[in-house]
């Protein structure tokens, strides 16, 4: 295992290949509440719209302030694959791997979504519609990933 | 004033297509070169008519082309952004410089080769390159590291074209019950164009069993959905409706062309997910559609063949319906329906084979094909062709079509 460029993998994750989170003004409390286990979101001050990722103009409304929202970290599958096919032999142990589009709770139709590993899942029945949370790998003092699993049924 | 009608494609060239990496010890820049003087020669023109080039993916260098071949004065030398999404677009690129007085004879071209250069490479460095590719956009100046916005993707598998076309395809099928045998279709029927013809790279036939017998690659779509990757160069060539007439061919005269797309596709899935959900589950191909048709003042029932970019078999389904060959959703039965099918189908599409069976030369073949269709020259001949549509991508933005008339 050792010999594997991407380190120890586990099935159905997709290995952590950017460690640092190349982070500016824009970015860094998404990072920094990351950290705390907790989905915080730039919410436009002007006209309400999120955006993700983060970028320095509001899409809607070209304003650039932005007010940051934490999220219930929540939300349901808008498109998912399963990657079969290994893209790199040190991938063979991952393989099938679940991708998926999450539309996020909390963000009122407005569309944020994140596009990001579904981990924990059972990549045969995982479908779109599928209600997932998410769950951060604490990879350094700098980088946490977001991944999302399915939510656990209640009662 | 539009470009309607005011410039031809005159001239088509190609070298032979190899499988991937076979081209060797052909260079790319040599396979231009061979392009370019056959596109010349079908034309009957030389190198001293060149004075632009209208490229898109930045095929070739022309600074090199022009002192290579001995070509006296470049007037014009600009290429559409992005990648292969711009190919058909390279057309109006041609129109356009024409109609405006700053050219007069335009090579549109691609020259493919992939000896050690491919993606993947070292493994962490080929993955982090992958995933940051689409960053940026910025120039090749002044580039200081990666992009904030990296994080937010690299770490997230999506390492391919072909995973991104995935996710589109995947909400396709679920808002419209589309199916995989759809897509079987396109590949199909695509396999049974290219099987005619000699220069084809995949020609044995190919069934439905097979179809479903092939490995999944990135769930929904399998083996069989992506393209080949191939190496060899087309070029084509285009002067003024005027000059056009008294050239060696037959003229397919630029109707109309278009490139462009949405704002809210932009980079499409492989970096932005807030697209609307309507325009998500598409091709991105709508907007340009639209232009198109407007400046040619024609519609979809008028297209007598249809070349569209097939570098995964879902999205020729998806363009089908921004085209407006069938309704938004129904793309999926209008292909199982057996209508793309050459010879009987109500729109023939990818009669060369496409990406798929024919060669992956980024869309240069649909051009071609289109011209030998207008021209009366096809191997698979559509009855009394009179107009030919050719896309390029879908990809990110910007994505492009060109309506051709002979």
């Amino acid at each position: 295992m050792t010999d594997n460029p991407f380190g120890a993998v586990q099935p159905g994750v997709f290995p952590t290949i950017l460690t640092e989170t190349h982070a500016d003004e824009s970015t860094q409390p998404f990072w920094d509440a990351a950290k705390q286990d907790r989905l915080v979101a730039p919410r436009c001050t002007n006209c309400g719209t999120f955006r993700l990722p983060p970028e320095g103009f509001c899409f809607e409304c070209q304003d650039r302030e932005v007010e940051w929202v934490e999220l219930p970290g929540t939300g349901t599958i808008f498109s998912r694959i399963i990657v079969r096919h290994p893209l790199h032999p040190g991938l063979a142990p991952v393989v099938p791997y679940v991708v998926g589009v999450v539309e996020l709770d909390g963000t009122q139709g407005a569309g944020a979504r994140m596009l990001v590993n579904i981990i924990d899942c059972d990549p045969e029945t995982i479908a779109i519609g599928d209600r997932v949370e998410i769950a951060f790998e604490h990879v350094n003092e700098e980088m946490s990933v977001p991944r999302f699993r399915p939510t656990e049924r209640q009662g | 004033m539009t470009i309607k009608d005011q410039a031809a494609v005159v001239g088509i060239g190609r070298t032979p297509y190899w499988k991937r990496g076979q081209s060797y010890p052909e260079t790319e820049m040599s396979m231009a070169c061979t392009a370019i003087l056959a596109a010349l020669d079908d034309a009957g023109l030389t190198v001293t008519d060149i004075d632009g080039f209208a490229i898109y993916a930045h095929a070739c260098d022309p600074a090199t082309v022009a002192a290579t071949l001995g070509i006296p004065e470049v007037r014009y030398a600009a290429s559409i952004t992005s990648g292969g999404g711009g190919s058909a677009g390279a057309l109006g690129l041609a129109a356009s410089a024409i109609a405006g007085g700053m050219a007069t004879c335009c090579v549109t071209l691609m020259s493919l080769q992939q000896l050690t250069r491919r993606l993947g490479g070292s493994a962490v460095d080929g993955m982090l390159a992958y995933a940051t590719m689409s960053e940026g956009g910025g120039s090749a100046y002044g580039r200081g590291g990666l992009p904030p916005s990296v994080a937010f993707t690299a770490n997230n598998g999506v390492l391919s074209p072909g995973h991104g076309f995935s996710l589109i395809t995947a909400r396709h099928m679920h808002l419209y019950g589309t199916r995989r045998e759809a897509f079987a279709e396109v590949c199909i029927s695509q396999r049974s164009n290219a099987a005619k013809r000699p220069m084809s790279l995949q020609r044995e036939p190919l069934t439905l069993d097979d179809y479903f017998d092939a490995r999944m690659v990135s769930d929904p779509l399998c083996l069989l959905d992506y393209t080949m990757e191939s190496d060899g160069a087309v070029a084509v060539v285009t002067v003024s409706a005027d000059r056009a007439k008294d050239l060696k061919q037959p003229p397919a005269y630029i109707m109309s062309s278009a490139h462009g797309g949405s704002g809210r596709w932009g980079p499409a899935i492989f970096r932005y997910c807030q697209t609307p959900d309507e325009e998500f589950a598409s091709s991105g191909h709508r907007p340009v559609a639209r232009r198109l048709y407007e400046m040619a003042g024609v519609g979809p029932e008028d297209v007598d063949v249809a070349l569209l970019y097939d570098h995964f078999s879902p999205l020729v389904v998806l363009q089908l319906e921004d085209y407006g060959f069938c309704p938004i959703g129904e793309g999926g039965p209008f292909v199982e329906d057996g209508n793309i099918r050459f010879g009987t189908g109500k729109i023939p599409v990818n009669t060369h084979g496409g990406n798929l069976s024919d060669s992956y030369i980024i869309g240069m073949t649909h051009i071609v094909e289109a011209v030998e269709q207008l021209r009366g020259t096809a191997v698979n001949q559509v009855e009394n062709a009179e107009i030919a549509l050719v896309t390029g991508g879908p990809a990110s933005l910007p994505v492009s079509g060109t309506l051709l008339r002979r």
